[in-house]
């Protein structure tokens, strides 16, 4: 069976993370999930706060700053963290291969 | 009304100074470790998996999805993570994710930064990687038992999460464990059916296009993707 090329399959596997991160998170439930449900139930959720450092958080809330339609503001939001992991991942495997030295040194096919 | 995704994550306030401290050192500890491991494994088919899985563990989680009574959940990606890299440099895709979500979004804690990337990541990886690896030994090696063997696994993995923070919880003296574990275990029960499908889903997707990109098993089960006969040849 013909596989996918590992371009391709990065490539594709790339696009839907970003395209549900970007097109169907708008419309993700905003019911409170489960940690918060309980903290709600068992009245412990006023104890949450946000550290000092997040009060500089770029994007608070999964909210795109400065973006009034709010599903658009989540859509950017989306857009933006999806590939920003994708690049600190790929930024951490770099590092890691520069440091093993030469690429491809591994045994296994 | 649409409000942002909120936390599934631990915000600061929650978690008493050692048990965040507690939870800071294990999870610097697994995710050094998990460095370590992708220093030493991370071979050429897998080097933009890790990206790659960072951006859909972190788009997925921010697709909550209604469960029973007015509550959401959403996916969490340890036991994908894991099948797909092995459970240790899953602790460093799940890290990555937390930590960005925590600093970037204010989505869960800084102070329970540890404690969050342990619950959700280096647990469900970690039981999952192991829990697959064992359940292989005495399953059938089809298509059909490995991804079953998967969605329980994954289920599995968020109970294990969901216990955890429900110990840490009661150990910070913020609800007792007896009112917080029955709560937490009830409400991800369900979460933890949405995990299953869509690991399963996803590893089901991963098999069919590159099944060489399974790596937990990959020793174990040679061949058990597509019959294909598969080198495997541990180091």
């Amino acid at each position: 069976m013909s596989r996918l090329s590992i371009r391709l399959f990065t490539v594709l596997a790339l696009a839907l993370a970003v395209g549900l991160a970007t097109a169907v998170s708008p419309y993700a439930s905003s019911a409170p999930d489960g940690l918060e449900r309980v903290a709600d139930d068992k009245a412990f959720l006023d104890k949450g706060k946000l550290h000092p450092v997040q009060e500089d958080a770029p994007i608070p809330g999964y909210a795109f700053p400065g973006v009034q339609n709010p599903r658009v503001a989540t859509g950017l939001a989306g857009f933006v963290g999806s590939l920003g992991v994708f690049a600190i991942g790929c930024g951490l495997t770099f590092v890691i291969r520069r440091r093993r030295g030469s690429p491809g040194a591994t045994a296994t096919a | 009304m649409v409000s942002p995704p909120v936390a599934l994550h631990i915000p600061d306030g929650f978690l008493s100074g050692g048990v965040a401290a507690a939870g800071a050192v294990l999870a610097v500890a697994a995710v050094a470790y998990g460095l370590r491991v992708a220093d030493r494994d991370l071979d050429e088919a897998r080097v933009p998996l890790l990206g790659v899985l960072a951006a859909f563990v972190f788009a997925a989680q921010m697709l909550n999805f209604p469960v029973a009574g007015g509550t959401s959940g959403h996916f969490l990606g340890a036991t994908l993570a894991a099948v797909l890299l092995g459970p240790w440099i899953a602790c460093v895709v799940m890290a990555v994710v937390i930590a960005v979500q925590a600093l970037a979004f204010a989505d869960g804690g800084v102070s329970a930064l540890g404690a969050n990337v342990v619950n959700m990541g280096v647990l469900g990886a970690l039981c999952a990687g192991f829990a697959i690896q064992a359940g292989l030994r005495v399953l059938p090696q089809t298509r059909a038992a490995f991804l079953g063997l998967v969605a329980v696994v994954s289920w599995l993995a968020v109970m294990v999460g969901a216990a955890a923070t429900s110990v840490e919880l009661a150990a910070s003296g913020t609800v007792p464990l007896g009112t917080a574990l029955p709560a937490m275990l009830g409400v991800h029960a369900l979460i933890g059916i949405g995990e299953a499908v869509i690991t399963a889903v996803a590893v089901g997707a991963v098999l069919t296009a590159r099944p060489d990109l399974i790596a937990v098993g990959r020793f174990e089960a040679p061949g058990y993707a597509t019959g294909a006969p598969q080198a495997g040849v541990a180091s």
